[in-house]
């Protein structure tokens, strides 16, 4: 403990450049706090306090500011009727901000939850104030589930200074929300009709609520109201649509990732490889260190830090792979079966590997700064950038290794070998070294998709456990050796999944696709785009 | 692939050649003589091996002798370990946490009356007979579509290991009335008799003895037969057996479900020793482990994945005591070298060592295929045959 006389636990330390921060972004608000005030929110019971509260937030002041942050901060102490700050071991007087020396005598303001809750909600009513817009979008998004009539002033204010029109709608909205329960009719009628434009659910379950025996009782009103909750129903549900839609291309864009690298092992070179999953879990690592070593020698351009492990992921997973072949896999080719079990063997010392240098608790991933957050389509639909890049990252992959394998040297070469391994070897391709060429070139887009899976789950050991089975019946159900196959298998379960996922859930869902499958593979035994001919046996 | 370990063709063995009969004798006085004063920890380990080594001979007659490999299999073990912990369950009686006639887990999901899956479960013959026939019937309709289709190699272990994630899955749910991920534990009795004392371990651990000399005879019987040599025909080359005549549906059928109903009655005998039976059993990484101890001892013996069984499972209860973080090193090492080096297995290493063999040696130096096959392509498989 630095401050062990003033400061009761260390955890205040940590606060003081928070506060500095939040102090700096703040707009300069004129009134100032009285003393009276400062005390009154400070002090007493909590119904008083909270009124007190509710009674100056009308009226915003820096003082009042600065009083809540501290309150949220456990750095206030009150002596003698007079309220102190106390940060970095200086006492500040709460109302007019000056340093003063603290009596001995000081006592802790203790604040429970629901006072707590209260504080955040002024501190976020502040928030709409401010120069920045993207803190006054996140404070109005704060207060859509706190919306009471106390803070109606400040809403007002933040209505007549809005200069953003997509903003100053949101505002209103919200400020509909906070008249829904006035007493004066005329106002809830206009306020009822307000919220009817809106498309939010949480505006839907707010009139919902209103339409509760306990709430609204003018027959009027009701009517209204029942409108109103239709009007918005029709808009939710095109959005709840698309949700599934989106969900699914993007479940079936990262099934999709994951099954190309198999594709391409199993598909073209009938190795099963098991540990697929692994070569995907050490892509997931080799991000979260690439992340790292920017995080440490490049802070300025951590975002970028994507773009240099796409590349890594694939290199570091395409080596482990050419390891992998000419070590165990090659000794094993035309035996499926001991295939299997050998790349099993390898998985579990990939998995046990990775838990002995990285440990058996997941990684933190962060997402680059572009990669967070998402665009709002409709109301109740936000896609994540995320999710929104690994869709085109698969095609974006998938275009690669279709050129790959149809218009170039090696992919000529892959393409002969699998047909027909002795003709290939009698024209001279160095079949042995295609071979490693194409298992690390699977490899390898395993080791993208890990990359690729960092940015929307967790990175752990058991991270390509999750998957393998999962891709193994995209690449059944497409057919071997069959990219297109690969695709339509990919994008339909994914889709297929989310769909049933919102009818029964998502275990039952998984289940029900399994039998599918089954199924599925009961009339058509060689997949979607079976091969034909005599070599199919 | 061939692996020629059967006498030639003319030349029969009785069922008990010379050295079964002091095998068995042997491991009758073992059973008898040594496990009653064997310490509890050792008798457990030991009833609980046995168990597992009924399913490596299980996965010995589909994958050894047939040439079928199920990743499957951890789930029909799951299945008759369920049966019986159902009337395990019940045996329980008021004795629970609850004081209520039904299992724990039902009064804390705040259920009425048992669901109707659990009828009979309170008697010990009706638990007998679900656990051979919960995996049967399941095998039998399985494979029946399966077979049916054609679906082999590893095709079929793909979709057995779907079907038993599927399952998991399934009795992880609270609503399937099976326990969720905590399963069935805490059993007090079974056929009225208390189930935590010695003479309790030490006969359940007999009885899992008997079963697995009874299920090695009845294997044995298996493959020695026609039968047995039909199956090992469609391992070798299954589209000249169908050329030859043979339906071959309904003999991969019938081992398949053989296979299943053993694994069924191994996991029965597995939950009362072990006093616990959840969904994990059912984890894909369960059924390919039975997969490697038939592949250790020696695929297409019979003996073989017995002490392949006793090999994995001494060597897993040693390490994740000594050196737990090595475990899974060593199990994926197995697993490559065995698969490279020997293919098969402990037994093939025997034979080769010991001297009288010598035709044995030069039967499996040829059955090693080439490092690179001539045809990497598994769809060329079916024109070599």
């Amino acid at each position: 403990m630095r401050l062990p006389d003033v400061f009761n636990g260390a955890r205040r330390c940590l606060s003081t450049t928070l506060f500095a921060l939040i102090f700096v972004t703040l707009p300069q608000l004129s009134l100032a706090l009285t003393p009276e005030a400062a005390k009154a929110i400070a002090v007493g019971e909590n119904d008083d306090r909270l009124s007190a509260l509710a009674k100056a937030i009308a009226e915003p002041s820096d003082g009042l500011v600065r009083l809540i942050d501290a309150l949220l901060d456990d750095a206030v102490k009150i002596a003698e009727g007079r309220v102190y700050i106390v940060r970095d071991g200086k006492a500040l007087d709460a109302a007019t901000g000056a340093e003063t020396t603290l009596p001995p005598n000081a006592e802790d303001v203790v604040n429970n939850n629901r006072v707590r809750g209260e504080l955040d909600t002024a501190r976020a009513a502040f928030s709409l104030l401010s120069e920045d817009r993207n803190t006054r979008a996140k404070a109005i998004t704060e207060l859509k589930d706190e919306a009471n009539e106390a803070k109606l002033p400040i809403i007002d204010r933040a209505i007549a200074k809005e200069s953003d029109a997509e903003l100053k709608s949101r505002l209103q909205q919200l400020r509909a929300a906070m008249l829904v329960a006035s007493s004066d009719k005329a106002k809830r009628l206009e306020a009822v009709a307000a919220l009817a434009s809106s498309g939010e659910p949480s505006v839907k379950s707010l009139l919902q609520e209103r339409l509760q025996p306990t709430g609204e009782s003018d027959p009027e009103v009701r009517t209204a109201l029942a409108n109103a909750i239709k009007a918005i129903d029709a808009k939710l549900v095109w959005g709840e649509r698309l949700g599934v839609i989106f969900s699914g291309a993007s479940l079936g864009s990262i099934l999709l990732l994951v099954a190309l690298g198999l594709a391409i092992t199993y598909g073209l070179m009938g190795v099963i490889n098991m540990a697929h999953g692994e070569l995907m879990m050490i892509g997931a690592y080799t991000t979260y260190v690439v992340q790292n070593l920017f995080r440490q020698h490049l802070p300025s351009g951590f975002d970028y830090y994507i773009l240099a492990a796409i590349p890594v992921a694939f290199t570091v997973s395409a080596l482990v792979g050419a390891v992998l072949e000419r070590t165990v896999i090659r000794w094993l080719y035309g035996r499926p079966l001991e295939t299997l079990l050998a790349t099993w063997g390898i998985s579990l010392v990939l998995i046990q590997s990775v838990r002995t240098l990285f440990g058996a608790q997941n990684v933190p991933v962060e997402n680059p700064s572009f990669l967070s957050g998402g665009v709002a389509v409709m109301s109740n639909l936000t896609l994540p950038y995320n999710r929104i890049a690994i869709i085109f990252f698969a095609f974006f992959v998938l275009a690669l290794v279709y050129l790959l394998i149809n218009k170039t040297r090696l992919g000529l070469f892959v393409r002969g070998v699998t047909q027909n391994r002795t003709m290939a070897s009698c024209m001279g391709v160095n079949t042995a070294r295609i071979d490693t060429y194409a298992f690390a070139l699977g490899a390898g887009i395993a080791g993208l998709a890990g990359c690729a899976l960092s940015q929307v789950g967790n990175v752990g050991p058991d991270l390509g456990q999750n998957y393998i089975v999962d891709s193994f019946l995209v690449v059944v159900l497409g057919g071997v050796g069959q990219l297109a196959g690969t695709v339509y298998a990919a994008l339909g379960l994914g889709v297929l999944n989310k769909l049933l996922e919102g009818w029964t859930g998502a275990v039952l869902a998984k289940i029900a696709v399994l039998a599918f499958i089954v199924v599925f593979i009961q009339r058509r035994p060689q997949g979607i785009f079976a091969l034909k001919g005599r070599s199919a046996d | 692939m061939t692996i020629n370990t059967q006498p030639m063709l003319g030349q029969t063995h009785s069922l008990l050649s010379p050295m079964v009969r002091w095998g068995l004798l042997l491991s009758l006085a073992v059973l008898f003589g040594v496990i009653p004063f064997l310490p509890d920890f050792y008798v457990t380990l030991i009833g609980k091996i046995m168990c597992f080594a009924i399913c490596a001979l299980a996965m010995d007659l589909i994958w050894g002798y047939t040439g079928i490999l199920s990743l499957g299999h951890g789930l029909f073990f799951a299945l008759g370990g369920y049966a019986m912990g159902m009337y395990l369950m019940r045996q329980i009686g008021r004795d629970g946490v609850y004081k209520s006639d039904l299992p724990d887990f039902m009064v804390f999901l705040d259920w009425k009356e048992l669901p109707w899956h659990w009828t009979g479960s309170e008697h010990f013959l009706w638990a007998l007979l679900l656990m051979v026939a919960a995996p049967g019937i399941l095998a039998f309709v399985f494979g029946y579509f399966a077979f049916r289709s054609r679906i082999k190699g590893v095709y079929f272990s793909i979709i057995t290991q779907a079907l038993t994630f599927a399952a998991m899955l399934l009795f992880f749910r609270n609503e399937t009335g099976f326990g969720g991920n905590n399963g069935f534990t805490d059993f007090k009795r079974i056929v009225d008799i208390p189930i935590a004392t010695p003479s309790m371990r030490i006969s359940l651990c007999i009885i899992s003895g008997l079963v697995l000399i009874a299920f090695y005879l009845i294997a044995r019987y298996l493959v020695q037969s026609k039968y047995g040599r039909v199956l090992q025909a469609i391992r070798d080359a299954e589209t000249r057996v169908l050329f030859t005549g043979y339906n071959t549906l309904w003999y991969k059928l019938s081992i398949w479900t053989i296979s299943a109903m053993m694994c069924g009655v191994a996991g029965a005998l597995y939950v009362p020793q072990v006093g616990i039976i959840n969904p994990s059993e059912m984890s894909p990484a369960a059924s390919i482990e039975i997969a490697i101890w038939a592949a250790v001892g020696g695929r297409a013996t019979l003996i073989g994945p017995i002490l392949g069984a006793f090999f994995v499972n001494g060597a897993k209860s040693w390490f994740t005591v000594a050196f737990p973080e090595f475990w899974l090193y060593f199990l994926g090492a197995l697993f490559i070298l065995v698969t490279l080096f020997l293919p098969q297995g402990i037994i093939g290493l025997i034979r080769k060592r010991s001297p009288k063999s010598d035709a044995n040696k030069q039967e499996s130096a040829s059955s090693t295929p080439p490092p690179v096959a001539a045809n990497a392509d598994p769809q060329a498989q079916g024109s070599q045959a």
